[in-house]
């Protein structure tokens, strides 16, 4: 029987712990959320020794305390799943601080193995490690490795399983560490009575729980509260020798217990462990070299900028092809299934719900495969951490941090975004509240589906200053999300800034194979909500625009006029023929020379000929078409919400067509103009060639430049588009913020809009 | 000698040794988990284009942190400001 063992990979961010768990499992891995909050879960399969190993990659923690998510998950996972053991990648360059976590490992008393990660650098910062001896003064397994490389990673699993295998069976041993005169005896008091009451001890060595009290750890006394009446006495004792501490020492535990676990640290280190040659650390000093210039008060900013702007470039300009085949795929999908299917509602479900929806959200792979590899290209080179460094005092003014900065510019910083992997690049944000308020304004950018409407809208009314027009509004965008994040920074998502201190990691190379299962974990989890979630609203949406359905005696009314016209247009063509087959077609063959070459004469050829030339009949028939469109649109629950919201809406100057256009475009901006072309009869209308919209739009004595400016207004900023939202909620981990960003912003953009359509047309009717 | 200043007022390119922490909740924390405890060596290797954050030299590590939070760790200098390349 091959036992199933569970290995769990802990250690620091940075400390190659992230490349150790690829290199183990490959691709044979699973990434999924931990409920309710947006730590990611990640599994593996790697085979030892013909043994089947579960590696769970805990998530980058510096500390095992409570006050990161990543933190909580790690203990819990520690606790709850109790891996056979725990591997603890260290960065052997910084081993003093990297063995602080593993101390507090070896305290809860899991069995733990340690990997002296990144040992080369280590070696040419100057160190000397002696693995054997560490290993020897601990009583655990060290292998020096180079996870990148792959170096050692072998000798370090099976040490780590064979140590497992040894403690098998056995009850955890917490490493026990002195933590001074004054905290020793109140521990050993409350140990005493922890296990007299076996308090929490089911899962927790006493030891542990009694540290965390003193520690005044919230999650574990949450946990106490509920087990019993002795957490109260705990919290007690740890009160009183708070006040103890502080009046003799002007400290208090948490220090105190810190400087002891260091203490502990160096003395085990100085015992011939670690031997330190300054004189010959080139590593961080080639680091520190490029930093002088990467974070230059003069050149760090331009090359950021440039940097951001390649990025965005890139993204989008390569993008463009992948994103082109994808849009054609689906358009010859399309088709085929337009020509498969007959006429009548499963087709228009098929076509226009099914294929289009899922279609619209599949074009954005592309450009998330793209951005992401680029983002992880930044992060694992270090560099990120260095545009935070050079931001943050910016971004902080408006309660954000300074890696908020990918985020808004993805979305649409630089016009022409997308708010879809916008939202997703938050996630470089360690900061639980400025990630959040990230999240929520990143859409107020102006995405590429926002241009077509923007594209309209000024060239009709604001023709002479195009491009002030443009970037006023990408400024707009920019302010309203700085001061809207302040905004919900000092209300809703009110709370001190998380603490900045974080890690400069020396600048690396990063592998090909980490960058490329990076993308692919983002983008296949995008793929699957694509399939899921978003088909249902696709279909939703769909149904609200097509719902109820025209009643018999309308669609039968334009039948007749369908019929009337036809009947008039065959009897010309039947003349036409007639006249033709006298006339050796002539007209014909000079229209559609391919058609008369295949066809002898007569009438394929001049069908064909009569459909290019948009004979008066044709065009009848398709404004027909366009009109029942139009009052089938009107008809449908989405066109009553627009009438309906008519009476409110028109405060901003939106009459009922512009309203069904908007709640269109909550499935995706792009549809804002073609929704506003078929509600004006125009039938179907390219996005990108508006021209025919753009007179009607003009000759419509409703339309003045106050109403257009307040529509743009509010197209910038209203409700994000719904893949947005499904992005919205993956990523804050609750429907709640998805809610409350579609209504919030909706309100706000309304408000706006108001005011500037008001204001707008007081002025001109003043003016 | 050894002068205590806030960590603040320290040049870039100078050493000093951490005497104080002062920090509570999680921000204490965080510093105690990066290793900035009293006794640390430290060394300023740079400051952000805006002059905040701070870039910070422990041992074989760099960290940052902003002004006001460095305001809470006060450090002991007993050298003089290295000459700056």
């Amino acid at each position: 029987m091959s036992a199933n063992v569970i290995v769990a990979l802990a250690g620091n961010p940075n400390s190659g712990k992230t490349t150790a768990f690829n290199e183990y499992t490959g691709s044979r891995q699973h990434v999924g959320n931990y409920p309710g909050i947006t730590v990611e879960k990640k599994e593996g399969i790697a085979r030892v020794d013909g043994r089947e190993v579960r590696v769970v990659d805990l998530p980058g923690t510096y500390s095992l305390t409570a006050y990161t998510q990543e933190e909580v998950v790690a203990r819990r996972v520690l606790v709850e799943d109790r891996p056979d053991v725990v591997i603890d990648v260290l960065n052997a360059g910084a081993l003093e601080r990297n063995l602080y976590l593993a101390v507090q490992l070896m305290e809860l008393g899991i069995p733990v193995a340690l990997g002296l990660n990144m040992i080369d650098e280590a070696r040419k910062q100057g160190l000397r490690i002696d693995a054997a001896r560490l290993s020897q003064l601990l009583g655990l397994p060290v292998v020096e490795t180079v996870a990148r490389t792959g170096e050692g990673l072998k000798d370090l699993m099976s040490a780590a399983i064979a140590h497992g295998d040894a403690r098998r069976g056995t009850p955890w041993k917490p490493l026990e560490i002195s933590y001074g005169p004054d905290l020793d005896p109140v521990i050993a008091r409350m140990v005493e009575r922890i296990e007299a009451a076996r308090f929490l001890t089911d899962k927790y060595p006493a030891r542990w729980v009694a540290l965390k009290y003193l520690e005044s750890d919230e999650d574990m006394r949450t946990l106490g509260r509920a087990a019993g009446p002795l957490s109260a006495e705990l919290e007690a004792m740890a009160a009183e020798v708070a006040r103890h501490l502080d009046a003799t020492l002007n400290s208090y535990p948490e220090a105190v217990i810190a400087d002891y676990r260091y203490g502990y640290i160096s003395g085990v280190l100085r015992q011939g462990v670690l031997i330190r040659h300054d004189e010959l650390s080139q590593r961080l000093a080639a680091s520190d070299r490029m930093d002088r210039v990467l974070t230059n008060r003069v050149l760090g900013p331009v090359i950021m900028l440039a940097i951001l702007y390649g990025i965005y470039e890139v993204t989008f300009a390569i993008g463009e092809y992948p994103m082109g085949w994808v849009e054609a795929f689906f358009g010859w999908l399309n088709e085929t299934a337009s020509a498969a299917l007959p006429d009548g509602l499963l087709k228009s479900l098929v076509v226009s719900g099914i294929i289009d929806g899922v279609g619209g959200v599949m074009g954005f792979v592309p450009l998330i495969m793209l951005m992401f590899m680029m983002i992880a290209f930044l992060e694992d080179s270090g560099y990120m951490a260095r545009v935070a460094y050079m931001l943050d005092r910016v971004f902080r003014m408006f309660g954000l941090h300074g890696c908020s900065v990918m985020p808004y510019i993805v979305s649409g910083g630089i016009a022409g975004g997308c708010a879809v992997p916008g939202v997703m690049a938050a996630r470089t944000l360690r900061s639980p509240r400025e990630r959040l308020a990230t999240i929520l304004t990143a859409p107020f950018m102006t995405c590429g589906a926002k241009l077509p409407v923007f594209i309209l809208f000024v060239g009709v009314f604001f023709a002479e200053q195009q491009a002030q027009a443009m970037f006023a509004l990408t400024l707009l965008g920019w302010g309203m999300a700085l001061i809207v994040a302040r905004l919900l920074r000092s209300t809703v998502i009110k709370g001190e800034s998380t603490p900045f201190v974080m890690e400069l990691p020396p600048y690396r190379l990063p592998t090909l194979r980490g960058i490329l299962i990076h993308t692919w974990e983002r983008t296949w989890q995008y793929i699957k909500k694509a399939g899921t979630v978003i088909l249902a609203i696709s279909i939703l949406l769909w149904a609200a625009m097509t719902f109820p359905q025209l009643p018999e005696d309308k669609t039968a009314a334009f039948e007749e006029q369908r019929a009337a016209i036809t009947a008039q247009k065959e009897a010309v063509e039947a003349t036409a023929r007639q006249e033709a087959g006298s006339d050796a077609s002539g007209e014909a063959v000079a229209e559609a020379p391919a058609g008369a070459a295949d066809a002898p004469a007569g009438e394929p050829a001049g069908e064909e000929a009569a459909d290019e030339e948009e004979n008066p009949f044709d065009a009848q028939l398709a404004a027909i078409d366009a009109a029942e469109a139009a009052a089938g649109l009107e008809y449908s629950i989405a066109g009553r919400v627009g009438v309906a919201l008519e009476s409110v809406t028109k405060v901003a100057g939106f009459d009922w067509r512009t309203n069904i256009a908007l709640v269109g475009g909550f499935a995706a901006k792009e549809v804002i103009v073609s929704t506003l072309g078929t509600a004006y009869s125009l039938g179907e209308v390219d996005a990108e060639d508006a021209a025919p919209l753009a007179e009607q739009i003009k000759a419509d004595p409703h339309w003045t430049p106050a109403a257009a400016a307040a529509l743009m207004v509010f197209v910038l900023l209203y409700a994000p588009c719904f893949v947005t939202v499904v992005a919205i909620k993956q990523e804050s981990g609750s429907w709640g913020w998805a809610i409350f960003s579609t209504v919030f912003s909706t309100i706000l953009a309304f408000g706006l809009a108001v005011a500037v359509y008001q204001i707008g047309t007081s002025m001109l009717s003043g003016g | 000698m050894g002068k205590t200043i806030p960590l603040r007022q320290l040049a870039v390119g100078q050493r000093a040794r951490i005497a104080k922490v002062d920090a509570h909740g999680e921000l204490g924390r965080r510093i105690r988990d990066m290793g900035l405890i009293p006794g640390a060596e430290v060394e300023v290797v740079g400051r952000a284009p805006l002059r905040d954050p701070v870039a910070l030299r422990l041992k074989g590590f760099t960290l940052s942190l902003r002004n006001n939070e460095a305001d809470f760790i006060a450090v002991e200098t007993d050298a003089q400001p290295r000459p700056q390349e």
